[in-house]
């Protein structure tokens, strides 16, 4: 289990990160989504001990990461696929962080099948695709058997089939019982792995959820009605203390209202209705309206 | 999620530092880099016995009475250090500032978040092989030089007073410039940075130092930790002001040991 109170980072005046309190916990994969330079990263390397709070704690299995004798059994992390060594083989990268650890040489063996690079163990990792550089750091992250897994980003720039194996792989993974703490920017990605979500915007905490929780908060109560009269429709609506979006092609978005009172009150009041429907939300709709206000780098919209 | 350590594993100081001294031990043969700069070391002290050694040989009868009687065989032999410590120490600025260019410090540090053990055993790993390494080459050049060393021109033998002490002290004078080399990167971070600081101090200075008015040289430069420290694998001191052997090598150590203690202090509170 990870455990963050009062986490906070600031580089000069600038936090990066400010007041962060979670629980990790085991048995699910754990999304810690956020737009880029949302904190992130920040949060992950605190967690490992890398970089410093400027206050506050975070804990892994109730310790401070730097009071850990023999780390890589209780925590494995994939922080940067291309943080090796481009000379040094796979076989030779991923025995040093071993030996480190006391972890014996058939291990390692053991990872590079798992992973599937035994193929290439011999070759220079400066040479490898990102794909084989990304499976190279998994392979790191599993090296101590740990029951916690940190992985920063980890499809990024992968095909689909390495995609696929990621995610299988953090399901298995939690599906063991272990802790699998997942960042990602990839919305459609998360709704696809993880069942907890962590959302996080410029540095501040925006929803700890499960993730079927967070889409159905965010459809709640909004419904899309056709209606022959739409403006009368509306109207009434609105005495009822609905929210109303009028669409160009006629449809009414009624925010605030479910179906249930809508098709209600247009009984009542005699109102030919052509279509009501729930709103379906996805993540990426949820996690826009969590982050709207917390954009770092945001584009201009082409109108 | 079932750790595989037997309990009496967990907490042993000594078991983790052979963890740590076997990971950076592994990591120091398995590029190319290390193996090629110390070969290179031993070619250029043995190599540099041989150049000088024939040179003022056929140039012996050239020189005055005064070259002639200031003559260090000992020393002449070993001159080729002054070319390996550049070696040498971009090697241990190399060990530290590789890992923080890649990024692959962060995975070290993730398996060992003993900062402060890591970057000890990391210097000792490499001034142990690069102590071994220089120690054999000044050996070898030693005896290339006795046997070039013919006809008139003196030669020394090891029986000789101090210098058995001067072979010797090429080893130790290279092994301390290896671990101000590592505390350089470590302090630095980056390989230009810390290759700059490095040549600095073993280059720039004495150059600096030597344009000086005569006083200020002869009170500055002897102080410096190159020229300190190469008075150990000197048998006759260069300049009346120079320090003695034992005093000259403690100078330098204590430059070294005060670099470390910067890097140990700073990196309890610096991001990786």
């Amino acid at each position: 289990m990870i455990e963050a109170q009062g986490l906070t980072k600031r580089y000069g005046r600038k936090a990066a990160v400010s007041g962060l309190d979670f629980r990790v916990e085991p048995g699910r994969v754990t999304g810690f989504l956020g737009p880029n330079g949302a904190g992130k990263s920040t949060t992950m390397r605190m967690i490992l001990g890398l970089d410093l709070p400027t206050s506050g704690t975070v804990t892994v299995n109730g310790r401070r990461y730097q009071g850990t004798v023999w780390p890589l059994h209780q925590i494995g992390a994939l922080l940067d696929a291309r943080a090796v060594h481009p000379g040094r083989s796979a076989y030779n990268h991923l025995h040093s962080l071993a030996a480190a650890n006391g972890i014996p040489r058939s291990r390692v063996e053991a990872v590079l099948d798992q992973v599937g690079l035994t193929p290439v163990a011999r070759k220079r990792a400066g040479g490898f695709s990102l794909g084989m550089a990304q499976r190279l750091g998994i392979a790191g992250a599993l090296l101590g058997d740990p029951g916690i897994l940190l992985f920063d980003e980890p499809v990024n720039g992968l095909d689909p089939d390495g995609i696929l194996w990621i995610r299988t792989l953090m399901r298995s993974l939690a599906a063991e019982g272990r802790t699998v703490l997942v960042s990602s920017h990839l919305m459609s990605e998360m709704a696809l792995t993880a069942d907890h979500l962590l959302v996080i915007g410029q540095g501040r905490l925006l929803a700890d959820t499960p993730l079927n929780e967070l889409i159905a908060r965010d459809a709640a109560n909004r419904v899309e009605v056709r209606a022959v009269d739409h403006h009368r429709l509306a109207d009434d609506l609105r005495t009822l203390g609905g929210d109303i979006t009028l669409k160009p092609d006629g449809t009414l978005l009624v925010t605030g209202l479910d179906s249930a009172s809508v098709g209600e009150l247009a009984a009542a009041r005699g109102h030919v209705l052509h279509q009501l429907r729930d709103v379906t939300s996805s993540l990426e709709d949820a996690y826009f309206r969590l982050t709207e206000n917390s954009v770092v780098y945001r584009t201009p919209v082409p109108a | 999620m079932n750790p595989t350590l037997p309990a009496e594993r967990r907490h042993s100081m000594p078991t983790r530092l052979r963890a740590t001294a076997r990971s950076e031990w592994v990591k120091l043969w398995s590029v190319r880099s290390a193996p090629t700069v110390l070969a290179a070391t031993a070619l250029v002290i043995v190599a540099g016995a041989f150049v000088l050694c024939s040179g003022y040989r056929s140039g012996w009868a050239s020189m005055s009475a005064s070259e002639q009687a200031a003559f260090d065989p000992t020393f002449t032999s070993l001159r080729g250090i002054e070319l390996a410590q550049m070696l040498i120490g971009a090697l241990g600025v190399l060990a530290v500032t590789s890992e923080h260019g890649t990024g692959l410090i962060r995975a070290t540090l993730a398996a060992t978040p003993q900062r402060a053990q890591l970057l000890t055993v990391k210097g000792l790993v490499l001034g142990a092989v690069v102590w071994a390494l220089s120690t054999a080459s000044s050996f070898a050049a030693f005896t290339a030089g006795r046997h070039l060393l013919t006809g008139p021109v003196p030669h020394a033998s090891l029986d000789d007073p101090g210098v058995l002490r001067a072979v010797l002290g090429g080893g130790l004078y290279l092994t301390l410039i290896a671990l101000f080399g590592t505390a350089l990167g470590a302090l630095t971070r980056s390989t230009p940075l810390g290759l700059t600081t490095l040549f600095g101090v073993l280059l720039v200075l004495p150059l600096t130092a030597g344009l000086l008015p005569g006083d200020l040289t002869d009170t500055i430069l002897p102080y410096l930790p190159g020229e300190a420290g190469s008075q150990i694998w000197h048998v006759k001191p260069p300049s009346p002001h120079s320090l003695t052997p034992w005093h000259g090598l403690s100078l330098l150590t204590l430059y070294v040991a005060a670099s470390a203690a910067a890097v140990l202090t700073l990196h309890r509170k610096r991001d990786a």
